[in-house]
């Protein structure tokens, strides 16, 4: 208890010390050049000029302009930057070149970096060698491809994920080692259900427990932060799914945790240690672009993170089932390996 | 038929060794009881012949089934009432019973008769839709009693069911249990530390000390093991330093305990050990407050076998226990 109590305080500070505030850097960016002339191509170069010192983004080519805005409103990557046709005749021209920025507004911190660091990049761009006889300056045209997303809606995902999170520990993970002090396992323990049975039947127990709690949190928390058109009946019923899954998810990686648990003091402990280790990470509070390496492999461990961003994606950038199916697949994937853990490890004796 | 065989089972913890050893028969129907102070290792007994604990050898059948390969058959067989209190406190007495019989696979219409029918028989039905949190423990104990018989087991164990329990609601669950018996062929295994509740409900005793049966027979047959069927009972006023042991060295005395002042002497002759004992306190110059003679018990029968006290309700050592045999 004592370590504990000193060693929660130190991972506070390294976790919470190094989610906020960095460089936000490697933001997948598409960059389609529909005019490939001398001119798109020399912009090109100090794109990746840009990936290979800077690292703010990463630049992902991509050949259709469609494909590429669809990547951007999945939230696959975080911006498309157009060159246009006629990019390089207009920069030879002087003629008012423009460049195209189409920004996935729903992280307010990565519209913030990538328009400053594109308004840089382009400041260089312009600064002539020689001065010019005609005006040929470059300008950038930004689209914001959602609405305005405030702080409150950007911080919901994280806030339904945690009220998840913490009906979880109570009424799910924890049931076994809950009745294992009130006594009561003894008399489930000698009657003839399997342990597949059991493990299952506080399985669900859990998951529909931490799904209410976090569908109850998300119609609430949408009508607080002003998004509450996004519940149509379809998306209330993928809401709910993915709270479900979500739900499953953490069940499973708090049994596991739990599974030869007897004493009552360790969830308590426990629970300070997942709370600061889960949450932060995940880019509930801050993207996960601007972690240091060892914070972003833990963000893709985080159930937490898969978590915050489907729901992100469903409730601000109010996309479909596809869009978040990768989020589904690796919480299911969780889900899985978790709970086979629990079926390995479970001991259906005292 | 043998409802329950043990042979040669043990258990260890580490270094600690809880059962040593233990071989057992119990007839069908038959009660039985295993009799121990709190440690001795009746609990984890109990636990392995119910599938609760892994022996680290030897074997036990419980209903004609192995208690290791085919557990979920002898869980099928038994009804269990564990020592701790494990009624949910958070369900109602109605659904405690209805969540067990669906553990046991009880269809839906059978269990709408069942627990209305074993809840009039506990006297608990006033108290279906209470919930169990806000019952006494004799309540409770009631209660769980009923939850062990919703799939009609042919064996049923008792982990101290009277443990915690205040005299009126011991008796009341004496009653049920006989009532049990009464209405159906069971065997009824019943771990205690209470000699009075071994000799009320059962047939056969084991004593059971440090992970080994001492002694086992029908309560007569251990009683007749005793030095003497008579203890007598005396209280000395002021008795001097070493009066105790001139009073164990006495010619017809055959042991001597003491508990709080009273003296309780085995003699096989107990005309001439109350003589002695009245000349000894003469001649000592020590008055005698009480005297009495009475019936051998299994408390003197495990005294004389372990040669230590149960522990009472409160789990407080009743005696200092001073039995020496000559």
């Amino acid at each position: 208890m004592l370590a504990a109590s000193l060693l929660l305080p130190l991972l506070q500070l390294l976790i919470i010390g190094y989610a906020f505030g960095g460089k936000i850097q490697g933001v997948p960016v598409a960059l389609v050049d529909l005019d490939r002339g001398p001119e798109a191509v020399r912009l090109r170069e100090k794109f990746h000029a840009v990936e290979a010192n800077a690292r703010t983004f990463r630049v992902l080519s991509e050949e259709s302009l469609d494909e590429a805005l669809r990547l951007t409103r999945e939230g696959v990557v975080g911006a498309t930057i157009v060159i246009p046709e006629d990019y390089s005749r207009r920069v030879t021209q002087g003629n008012r070149p423009k460049l195209g920025l189409v920004l996935d507004n729903t992280d307010p911190f990565v519209v913030t970096t990538l328009t400053q660091k594109m308004a840089e990049l382009l400041d260089a761009a312009n600064r002539p060698e020689i001065e010019p006889r005609y005006l040929s300056r470059v300008s950038l045209e930004v689209v914001e491809i959602f609405p305005y997303v405030e702080y409150i809606q950007y911080l919901l995902p994280g806030i339904i994920t945690l009220a998840t999170f913490f009906c979880v520990l109570i009424g799910g993970g924890i049931l076994y080692i809950d009745d294992k002090v009130r006594g009561i396992h003894e008399a489930y323990l000698v009657s003839p259900i399997s342990k597949l049975q059991l493990l299952l039947g506080m399985h669900v127990a859990g998951v529909l427990k931490g799904a209410f709690a976090g569908s109850v949190v998300t119609f609430v928390g949408v009508l607080l932060a002003g998004v509450g058109d996004v519940l149509t009946f379809s998306t209330i019923v993928l809401i709910f799914g993915f709270t479900l899954l979500v739900s499953s998810s953490f069940v499973s990686l708090i049994s596991l945790l739990m599974v030869r648990v007897d004493d009552p003091v360790v969830p308590r402990v426990v629970i300070g240690f997942l709370n600061t280790l889960l949450f932060f990470p995940s880019g509930a509070v801050y993207p996960t672009s601007s972690f240091p390496n060892w914070l972003q492999w833990i963000a893709k461990f985080d159930p937490f993170t898969y978590s915050v961003d489907g729901f992100r994606a469903v409730l601000l950038k109010r996309v479909g089932f596809t869009a978040i199916l990768d989020d589904i697949l690796i919480l299911a994937a969780i889900t899985i390996v978790c709970f086979s853990g629990v079926l390995l490890l479970f001991q259906r004796k005292l | 038929m043998s409802a329950i065989v043990a042979e040669d089972l043990r258990k260890h913890f580490g270094a600690f060794v809880a059962v040593n050893g233990v071989s057992l028969h119990v007839e069908e129907g038959e009660n039985f009881a295993l009799l121990g102070p709190n440690g001795a290792g009746k609990s984890t007994f109990i636990r392995m012949l119910t599938t609760l604990i892994t022996p680290t050898s030897g074997t036990a059948k419980v209903g004609g089934h192995d208690i290791r390969s085919e557990a979920d058959a002898v869980r099928r067989t038994i009804g269990v009432v564990p020592q701790p209190v494990t009624s949910d406190p958070k369900l109602t007495a109605a659904e405690n019973l209805d969540f067990y019989a669906k553990l046991y696979s009880v269809a839906r219409s059978q269990r709408q008769k069942l627990v209305p029918e074993l809840l009039e028989r506990i006297g608990l039905f006033d108290w279906r839709d209470k919930l169990v949190g806000t019952f006494s423990i004799g309540m409770r104990r009631r209660l769980e009693i009923a939850r062990c018989l919703v799939h009609g087991p042919s064996i049923i164990f008792l982990d101290e069911p009277t443990t915690g329990l205040d005299p009126a609601s011991r008796i009341s669950m004496w009653e049920m249990m006989s009532r049990v018996k009464s209405e159906r062929t069971v065997t009824l295994f019943l771990t205690t530390h209470n000699m009075e509740e071994a000799d009320e409900l059962c047939d056969r005793i084991a004593i059971f000390d440090h992970g080994t049966i001492v002694a086992e027979g029908t309560p007569p047959e251990l009683k007749s093991q005793l030095p003497s069927s008579e203890v007598i009972e005396v209280r000395f006023d002021s008795p001097p330093q070493g009066f105790l042991e001139s009073v164990l060295g006495l010619a017809a005395v055959d042991g001597v305990d003491e508990e709080d002042g009273l003296l309780r002497v085995h003699s096989r002759d107990r005309s001439r050990a109350l003589s002695a004992i009245v000349d000894e306190a003469r001649l000592r110059g020590v008055g005698i407050s009480t005297m009495s003679v009475r019936e051998g018990t299994l408390e003197d029968v495990f005294i004389h076998f372990t040669g230590r006290a149960t522990r009472d309700e409160t789990g407080k050592i009743k005696m200092d226990v001073r039995l020496v045999e000559r």
